[in-house]
């Protein structure tokens, strides 16, 4: 590994670019095997494929040329562990299912002997990948996570260059004309929310990444951190350079230990490298990063109580206004943005507003990761376009539901989201469009049910969930969900009445539009979006209960129930 | 005299710092004064914090994790040292899930408990695990061997039902070999 050589300009910037793309070309005239190893690849056990591969090639006869790295997930989750073989003419064949047996294989005729093992290859044209946009996640498990020089040899930095020698009001025109909207789950205008901070009087202002996901069921953030920690830290000082920020957090969730890691690895390399610190660039912009550990609580995800928990307080939420925007971290003005949108940004920089807007609806442009999981055959992070059918995304990505189960409903948003059922499939993937069908877009949460998930019990979950973690200051969620819970529980026990329904749809409104932060305003919506569009189910429960009860009052008639 | 009244008022004179603060969560059966190595890891971690703005996160994160816990004495000191509250102190101890007042197991197990576990199962993990610790969630082994912690998504969806024995991440459990997986954690 070369020197570590400090940037202190364009120019020597882009020799750097052009110093590592050679270092890259010179790299691709070997085989190289990638193994993926993010906390799912080493949970399915890429670390012990990776060592036996090693071992294995080092006692074959023949030998091979190969170069054996360690890169982050790609997304295909069903498939772990998996490896990519990336041969010097460019020709890509990623490999699933991996055991000892089939990395052999692979070694002795791929490898050694130069021919792909067909039988175990994943096609290219699978249909997981097939209708996928990879924009932001296109280096996820190509790049080293470890070496920020493979981040440069893909124009990394360049967004961060163009990005300084314009104006901060300009770079904020760029990013409102590429239509980029918040993808931590409430979606408002990207460009429009950077506008405020900018605003308001500096000098001393914040930029924050939310890195808490705490959506159960999402885990997209988690990726992209593990595998491009380069991107957020770029984006995050656009952000930073555009509102006139000196200062920026990263807040991770606890539960992320590896991407951590990775990340504080990362902002160090950049340090050396001189392109965090005084005077990045030659330009007079000044930037420091920290990573900030949450400590296990949801509502932390919510940004002013995510600001409150880096002030060293109890998570509780601040009511808005003020908007952190104005009055944020220790008072001062402060922007917070999600992991997916600060990944994009770099982009945008770089490629231009036009080039982002390609993609995506009329209100929805670019592309959203989701997280598909549940039950349904192919299981992972994608990337689509905006615009794309629910039924694109479970049926011809995913596979659709294994065995011979029915599909009956995708959750999507998380405990703030709603499900949506068959008849809605065609619904085109897009903020207004998922809102009007009582469920949200969230962070990219997005759960297939079967016809073996009972949605009375999946609304209860939710909100067993978002009663535990309410962090108690106000009272329509500290004592209103417990009450919806109640009643949902009691209807689960069979014990429910047909007024509970109404009860629940109005404590359901009372809750949304008293409470403090989104967490209240978002908890009723699993139980409202389930009675919506599976009421019947809840009216199931209830008559049996009618019929139950009707049976005690006239006991003596014999009525065959069994 | 005076301890006839105050023993009719059921008054309890305190005795250690324990008593002082009178916290019900806390492990308050033990009257032991805390090692002296610990208090100078406290100390220690106070030290190396004190050029942050906000250190108290960052100093709770660090008592976790080289002490297994947070225990009230421990508290106390960094109230002290922070000069804040001790109530501001537990408040922020027991409003996260990380933190723990109370020492844990040998082994932390950490079940996860998202949406995607939960569809494919975690529900019936979690009830095996608890038949067969005898623990429940939040609570330790009576032999101090596992301590059981509920997680909210570990991030490893696509994996579902995922479960760590100290960090060691297994997915795709199967209820009825989870007694495969703790047999190695002695």
């Amino acid at each position: 590994m070369t020197q570590d050589v400090k940037v202190d300009g364009e120019e020597s910037l882009r020799h750097l670019i052009g110093e590592c793309r050679n270092e890259l070309r010179e790299r691709s005239t070997r085989t190289r095997v990638l193994i993926h190893t993010g906390t799912c690849g080493i949970a399915s056990g890429s670390k012990q494929i990776k060592n036996h591969l090693v071992s294995y090639l080092g006692n074959l006869d023949e030998g091979a040329d190969v170069t054996v790295l360690e890169t982050g997930c790609c997304g295909a989750c069903h498939l772990e562990p998996m490896m990519t073989v990336i041969e010097p003419d460019g020709g890509r064949t990623l490999y699933g299912h991996l055991n000892e047996e089939g990395v052999e294989r692979i070694a002795r005729e791929h490898l050694a002997g130069g021919k792909p093992v067909r039988d175990l290859a994943i096609d290219e044209g699978d249909p997981f990948f097939a209708k996928q946009v990879k924009r932001v996640t296109r280096l996820l498990g190509t790049i080293d996570p470890y070496d920020i020089r493979d981040y440069l040899s893909y124009d990394g930095y360049v967004g961060l260059l163009n990005a300084l020698k314009m104006k901060p009001l300009e770079v904020i025109e760029e990013i409102k004309a590429s239509g980029l909207r918040g993808r931590g789950g409430a979606g408002f205008p990207t460009g429009l929310k950077w506008s405020f901070a900018a605003d308001s009087p500096g000098p001393e202002k914040y930029v924050i990444c939310n890195a808490d996901e705490g959506d159960p069921g999402a885990y997209m953030d988690r990726a992209i951190i593990e595998g491009n920690p380069h991107s957020v830290i770029e984006g995050l000082m656009i952000a930073a350079y555009a509102i006139g920020a000196q200062k920026g957090y990263v807040y991770t969730r606890a539960e992320y230990p590896l991407a951590v890691n990775i990340l504080r690895n990362a902002i160090d390399q950049a340090r050396r490298y001189g392109l965090l610190g005084e005077n990045i660039l030659g330009t007079g912009f000044d930037f420091e990063i920290e990573v900030y550990l949450g400590a296990g609580a949801f509502v932390c995800g919510e940004e002013t109580a995510l600001i409150a928990s880096i002030e060293g307080k109890r998570g509780n939420p601040r009511p808005k206004p003020p908007y952190p925007a104005n009055q944020g971290l220790y008072g001062k003005p402060t922007n917070v943005n999600n992991v997916k949108t600060l990944s994009s940004v770099p982009l945008i920089m770089r490629e231009g507003a036009d080039w982002f807007s390609e993609v995506g609806t009329e209100r929805s442009k670019g592309t959203m990761i989701f997280s598909l999981t549940g039950s349904v055959n192919r299981t992972g992070l994608i990337e689509v376009p905006l615009g794309i059918t629910l039924r694109e995304v479970v049926f011809e990505i995913g596979g659709g539901v294994p065995g011979n189960r029915e599909f009956k409903a995708v959750q999507l948003g998380g405990p703030s989201g709603g499900c949506i059922p068959l008849e809605h499939i065609d619904t085109p993937i897009d903020y207004k469009d998922i809102e009007s069908l009582g469920a949200i877009m969230g962070s990219g949460g997005m759960i297939v049910m079967d016809e073996t998930s009972c949605m009375p019990d999946i609304a209860r979950f939710f909100m067993e969930f978002t009663k535990e973690e309410s962090c108690g200051k106000c009272t329509p969620c500290r004592s209103g969900i417990p009450q919806m819970l109640r009643i949902l529980e009691s209807i689960l026990d069979g014990k429910g009445r047909r007024e509970d329904l109404e009860t629940l749809q109005y404590l359901g409104r009372m809750i949304k539009e008293c409470s403090l932060c989104g967490l209240g305003q978002t908890a009723p919506n699993p139980v409202l979006s389930t009675l919506r569009h599976f009421e019947d189910e809840y009216l199931e429960l209830i008559e049996k209960q009618k019929a139950v009860r009707k049976r005690k009052l006239r006991i003596g008639d014999s009525w065959g129930f069994g | 005299m005076q301890q006839a009244v105050l023993q009719s008022r059921n008054i309890r004179v305190s005795k250690s710092i324990s008593e002082d603060v009178g916290i019900p969560e806390a492990d308050w059966e033990s009257h032991e004064m805390p090692k002296k190595k610990d208090i100078f890891t406290v100390q220690r971690i106070l030290e190396s914090n004190m050029g942050r703005k906000s250190p108290l996160m960052h100093v709770l994160h660090d008592v976790q994790r080289e002490i297994g816990f947070i225990p009230p004495w421990a508290q106390k000191l960094i109230a002290r040292d922070l000069k804040l509250s001790f109530s501001e102190i537990h408040g922020v101890v027991s409003f996260y899930n990380f933190f723990s007042q109370r020492p844990k197991g040998r082994h932390t197990i950490q079940l996860c408990q998202g949406t995607a576990c939960y569809v494919r199962g975690g529900k019936l993990i979690m009830n095996q695990l608890k038949r067969s610790l005898d623990v429940k969630p939040g609570e330790t082994t009576k032999d101090g061997r596992f301590s059981l912690e509920i997680v909210r998504c570990l991030g490893c969806c696509g994996l579902a039902p995922v479960m760590t024995v100290d960090g060691d991440v297994y997915r795709k459990v199967n209820p009825e070999r989870i007694g495969d997986i703790l047999e190695d954690y002695r």
